[in-house]
């Protein structure tokens, strides 16, 4: 299956249980934090996250060590340093696969990127539904903090650390930075435009660093094999690294796989995910949760990474792979996505809080045979309006409703010309 | 009245943390659970603990999914409806928990035991239909197996 592909996040993954902190430091753990508090200076660790090329494996995918060298050598003390464990995107279930895995993996990668910052505060905010992995974290750190790797002066060193969990009410819009240090700081959590960016003024005004678990959780492995390494783990010369993807829908073996960046959608879905369910065809999937666009059959071979995707005018988004195959109605499935987006926009901005539900009933209504052709530039106007809104939740909101209509007008326009859904009959 | 033994608890944790506010969430959760949900009573209680005001408390309550501003039943049953879910048959499941629980989705069973609601996906797209019943995931679900959890759910009660 897998076992042919380094395995790195993922390699001592049991069923069912954690690695204890005994195992993960016999597999090597905690090594890369001894060597960078008693051999390396700061700048190297920040030299070889930006060396690695490591992109946030949140969503946006921005280079973690342009991230952490903005946080200025001059910056007010204390500083923080935040990690993403929200992971409210549709589809995507990698962190909570993950931090049932390997906790002190993310505590140790924490540990890392605060110390380049000299933060002294870390905090992971997670989703409620999470709740269980909350209760690991707090009892893997407590442990991690018994062995002396967090607490003050860890591993001897004159360096402080600690790390609390911050358990979130449940809002799709706390997984969008601005808006969870809203969150942490129990104020509404609406985003906010920058400037000013977190990393100058981000929790009650001091530097913020914030990165997603799966990011932080690759450092240790940058900081002990190098840069090099990282970037030869990648499939394609651009990419660099592992990735975990979570693949869902109509799949055989739906679940989360660690796969170097650049392997081909097609070995995903058929030698990881062994093949389409009941020998269905495949149609398409979003490729990285429910703010991504459709990629059809025509990209049945891409290769999945940040780049490939963006050259088909689409994003790697989370690695969030949902399948669909040839029995599935792109209008229905997106008339779901567009639900979603509607109810969870935090009501900030008109032209979110208004165009979800406004696209919601034109998609409905085309769904169940009430569909007209002009609805078509209705539609896309609306979508365009939707890229003035406050935030970047409605542009990932109406990615799918684009993209239905750029690779699926054929469908929407058989559910108007038949007043129906073809796919119910 | 807020017990206190829980009062003087909530009252520790917030004077370990350097800003009592960032514990906004989690006293709203301690009282949600002691009253079965956050009542006016546990609103203006969590506002003086925090030394915030109501209106700020009420900004964070009515905007987060997990936060109940109405008694809702024992156990609150949250049927995931998005993408997957949606593809794997929650439609099902929410049709077959109407019918057998009596009531429409928001509503609660005349004996109080159940609330069904919907919710967002909850990040278990590998074990859809999911349904998370007092924040404990279940999936993947057949009708089968949902008839069985709520009779084990009723029969604690009995």
């Amino acid at each position: 299956m897998t076992a042919t592909y380094p395995q790195v996040l993922l390699k001592n993954r049991k069923p069912d249980r954690i690695t204890t902190l005994s195992e993960y430091r016999e597999a090597g753990g905690y090594e890369a934090l001894r060597r960078v508090l008693t051999e390396m200076d700061r700048q190297e660790v920040k030299t070889r996250l930006a060396d690695a090329l490591l992109l946030g494996r949140g969503g946006a995918g921005f280079p973690a060590g342009i991230k952490v060298s903005t946080v200025a050598e001059d910056a007010p003390f204390p500083r923080y340093l935040v990690c993403n464990a929200d992971e409210m995107e549709p589809g995507t279930f990698k962190d909570r696969v993950f931090l049932h895995a390997e906790p002190h993996m993310l505590i140790e990668g924490m540990a890392l990127a605060a110390y380049s910052i000299r933060a002294s505060h870390g905090i992971i905010f997670i989703r409620p539904e999470y709740e269980s992995a909350a209760k690991i974290l707090e009892r893997e750190i407590g442990i991690a903090r018994g062995e002396g790797l967090l607490g003050e002066r860890i591993l001897g060193s004159d360096y402080d650390f600690e790390i609390v969990v911050h358990r979130s009410g449940g809002r799709y819009i706390c997984g969008e930075v601005t808006a969870q240090l809203n969150a942490l700081q129990g104020r509404r959590p609406n985003p906010k435009q920058p400037p000013p960016y977190a990393t100058d003024k981000g929790l009650w005004g001091l530097p913020t660093l914030a990165n997603n678990v799966e990011t932080l959780a690759c450092i240790p492995h940058i900081v002990k094999n190098g840069a090099q390494w990282f970037k030869d783990l990648a499939l394609t010369p651009e990419a660099a690294g592992t990735k975990l993807f979570c693949v869902s829908g109509k799949v055989n073996r739906p679940g989360c796989y660690e796969l170097p960046l650049g392997i081909k959608l097609s070995e995903i879905i058929e030698t990881c995910c062994g093949g389409m369910k009941d020998g269905a065809t495949f149609k398409a999937c979003l490729p990285g949760g429910a703010s991504t666009g459709y990629l059809t059959a025509d990209h049945y071979h891409i290769e999945m990474d940040f780049d490939s995707l963006k050259k088909a005018r689409n994003r790697l988004g989370t690695g969030a792979v949902m399948v669909f195959d040839h029995h599935c109605c792109m209008v229905a499935a997106t008339l779901n996505l567009t639900e979603f987006f509607a109810r969870e926009s935090c009501g900030w901005c008109t032209p979110c809080r208004e165009g979800f539900p406004y696209l919601r009933d034109l998609l409905w209504r085309i769904e169940n045979g009430q569909g007209e052709a002009g609805f078509i530039p209705m539609i896309k106007t609306m979508c365009r309006h939707l890229w003035k809104s406050y935030c970047a939740f409605a542009p990932g909101g109406v990615a799918s409703i684009e993209s239905l209509l750029m690779n699926f007008e054929d469908e929407v326009m058989a559910h108007i010309e038949g007043k129906g859904c073809p796919f119910k009959k | 009245m807020l017990p206190e033994k829980l009062k003087s608890e909530l009252t520790a944790q917030i004077a370990r943390v350097d800003h009592p506010r960032e514990m906004a969430i989690d006293v709203i959760n301690a009282l949600q659970d002691h009253y079965g949900y956050f009542s006016d009573e546990a609103l203006a209680q969590a506002a003086d603990l925090l030394g915030m005001s109501p209106l700020e408390l009420d900004e964070l309550a009515t905007f987060y999914t997990f936060i109940y501003r109405e008694p809702v039943g024992k156990h609150v049953i949250h049927v995931c409806d998005s993408l997957i879910c949606w593809m794997e048959g929650d439609e099902n499941l929410v049709a077959h928990l109407c019918d057998r629980l009596g009531i429409q989705m928001g509503g609660t069973t005349a004996d109080g035991l159940f609330t069904l609601l919907p919710v967002c996906c909850i990040g278990y797209c590998d074990r859809a239909p999911a349904i998370l019943v007092d924040r404990q995931v279940h999936g993947p679900l057949t009708i089968d197996a949902l008839d069985r959890l709520i009779d084990t759910l009723r029969e604690n009660h009995s």
